[in-house]
């Protein structure tokens, strides 16, 4: 790795709608992520949160600004190119899990490396690893209907780190987990940044939780209001 | 990348199995309706024609009038002296049966049976391609005497015999009693329903004297001595019989001169019209199977819109997703096309059996049907996928 950030962006901004009904999202956001690094990004409802972290995930594009991911301008590649950076160097995890309904979690956790083109030893292997990392090992043949909250998400965190991706984005991953289960999750995502050094991106609006980031960014009506290191002095 | 998304459309069709079975159901309907309809039809036809070429390949019918079918249109009957000419002056004609009819009830001891009463001569029995199961035929002297002498029919025989055998029994017709002297060969019901084996042939003369009261002959069947002849002779025909008739220079015929190709002719036109009826009719039905795939894959739309989202999130590219749908709508539409295939052959092979028809394999219609399944399986299964897939990632996986 050079010694560029893995994350850059500058003057981002996107909005929503057109002429008068236009909503700015962001407005014009300057931010540099290291490799390796814990991000929480914390902000009201509505304050750009979740547009950021579409935008960071490749997921969205900006309508203004620059996004440069490992150097590479993403406002400037085709939607096939933004689909095969996902697929290799990102992993995502949402508030509603979105897995595959009616599909055991082995399936599930496979299918990012049926999309890499991986051999079906070589997925069964690493997916089974990646269930073993989560805790759910004996729960390969489980659909999601028959698993817990708790688990569900477990399934999505394992299908996110089952290509080794750069980044983990989680999207308020404990948004509809009680209290204990949110600490195991949690427990789990610091331990990958910790123990495999993947970058953690995460939205919260829960303190508790960006408690467990070495990083909290503040999002305020589309701009960045504070951006301090946890632990050190506010 | 294939295999790959082979693999991920077999997945998908497993996890969908009641949406997976609807679809294919509402294919193998379609399909199989269609052919099967179709199929019967073609054997409806082909039993018609068939039943045509029963009657001899070579086979000419004179009668008066120019329509087709009975009655003469108030032009004059033909006389036995018109057929004798045809006999005499026409040397390829074979086989010359004027006939006359009359319905009639038959009655044999305590059983009666409503029938027709055929008057002709020998050659009625060849140029008809009947056979004698038993008995015999006319002799001359019956034939010049008008005997009341009868070959009965099957028909006739099972309903006023029962198992016996009829050959030398006395029968009456109307008021006059008539000897059994011959049982014919059953040849079964004809190709528009009627049963050929429900009649007795009697000597011409008998059936004038003792049944019509007329010296009239509705019509005269000629037997061309080959295939060959055929036109000549219903050319020659038709010139005797307009010198015998005083028929002017610039007068139409008042009489037809049919050979059996334009009979069948006739008779498979009609059948292709219901073959078209039967498969207009069937092909609403697979329109109808059609539109229920069309609402299974929209009602399905919502959670297959998030599903596309979680595969483009996780790295799918757009033509993946495209390509995964596609495969899955051609193997589902296969699936049911080929089950409606083997669907319609059995019904068509059980049906036609029991119709008395044959069965005839239309590969024609059997592609069409597959093919129009395939269409919609495709156009309904893909085009939904295809919006889906163009979204942005993150708007497809907030779909509700």
């Amino acid at each position: 790795m050079s010694t560029a950030p893995l994350i850059r962006l500058n003057a981002l901004t996107k909005a929503y709608g057109r002429g008068q009904a236009t909503f700015q999202a962001l407005k014009g956001v300057d931010l540099t992520i290291d490799s390796g690094d814990f991000v929480a990004i914390m902000g009201p409802s509505g304050s750009g949160k979740s547009t950021m972290m579409n935008i960071l995930g490749c997921l969205d594009t900006p309508t203004g600004g620059s996004y440069e991911f490992r150097g590479v301008h993403i406002e400037d590649v085709s939607r096939n190119q933004r689909a095969l950076l996902r697929r290799h160097y990102l992993g995502f995890v949402f508030q509603g899990f979105n897995l595959l309904a009616r599909t055991t979690a082995l399936e599930n956790v496979e299918l990012p490396l049926i999309y890499r083109g991986e051999s079906a030893v070589v997925r069964q292997q690493r997916a089974r690893a990646a269930l073993a990392q989560v805790g759910l090992k004996g729960w390969e043949d489980h659909t999601p209907g028959e698993l817990s909250g708790g688990q569900q998400q477990r399934v999505a965190i394992a299908r996110a780190i089952v290509s080794d991706p750069e980044i983990l984005l989680a999207d308020e991953p404990t948004g509809n987990l009680d209290t204990s289960t949110s600490a195991e999750i949690m427990e789990l995502i610091t331990n990958l940044n910790r123990e495999r050094g993947i970058t953690v991106l995460m939205v919260t609006h829960e303190p508790e939780m960006a408690e467990y980031a070495k990083r909290v960014v503040r999002i305020v009506d589309g701009v960045i209001a504070s951006d301090q290191r946890n632990g050190e002095a506010a | 990348m294939f295999w790959n998304t082979l693999l991920l459309s077999i997945r998908a069709i497993r996890r969908n199995l009641m949406r997976s079975f609807l679809t294919i159901l509402g294919i193998v309907i379609g399909v199989a309706a269609v052919i099967t309809m179709v199929t019967l039809g073609n054997g409806a036809t082909k039993s018609v024609s068939d039943q045509i070429s029963s009657m001899g390949s070579n086979i000419l019918i004179v009668a008066p009038g120019q329509r087709f079918g009975p009655g003469s249109g108030g032009a004059p009957s033909f006389k036995l002296a018109d057929a004798e000419a045809i006999e005499n002056q026409i040397y390829n004609a074979k086989w010359v049966a004027p006939t006359t009819s009359k319905s009639a009830t038959a009655v044999y001891q305590a059983n009666n049976w409503s029938t027709v009463v055929y008057g002709s001569n020998n050659d009625y029995f060849p140029a008809g391609n009947w056979e004698l199961a038993d008995g015999r035929d006319f002799s001359d002297s019956e034939q010049r005497s008008g005997k009341a002498v009868c070959v009965i029919g099957e028909t006739v025989r099972e309903n006023l015999f029962g198992t016996a055998s009829p050959i030398g029994s006395q029968i009456r017709i109307k008021q006059f009693s008539c000897e059994v002297i011959g049982l014919l060969e059953a040849k079964g019901q004809s190709a528009m329903g009627h049963d050929q084996d429900d009649m007795v042939v009697m000597p011409l003369r008998t059936v004038q004297r003792r049944l019509t009261g007329s010296q009239d002959i509705s019509r005269i069947t000629v037997s061309a001595r080959d295939t060959n002849s055929i036109s000549s002779v219903k050319k020659k025909i038709e010139l005797l019989m307009r010198e015998r008739r005083n028929i002017g220079e610039n007068e139409d015929d008042d009489f037809r001169v049919m050979d059996t190709r334009q009979i069948a002719d006739t008779l498979t036109s009609t059948t292709r019209i219901l073959t078209l009826l039967l498969g207009a009719v069937a092909a609403v039905s697979l329109l109808v199977g059609g539109i229920g795939i069309m609402n299974i894959m929209l009602v399905s739309v919502t959670e297959r819109t998030r599903e596309i989202g979680i595969r483009l999130a996780i790295g799918a590219l757009e033509r993946e997703v495209l390509l995964q749908f596609l495969i899955e709508a051609v193997v589902l539409s296969s699936i049911g096309g080929i089950i409606g295939l083997i669907l319609a052959t059995t019904a068509s092979l059980v049906l036609s059996g029991i119709m008395n028809i044959p069965y005839i394999f239309d590969p024609g219609i059997n592609l069409l049907a597959f093919l129009f399944s395939a269409a919609i399986g495709v156009i309904f299964g893909f085009f939904p996928a295809r919006r889906a897939a163009g979204l942005n990632p993150i708007d497809a996986l907030r779909h509700e």
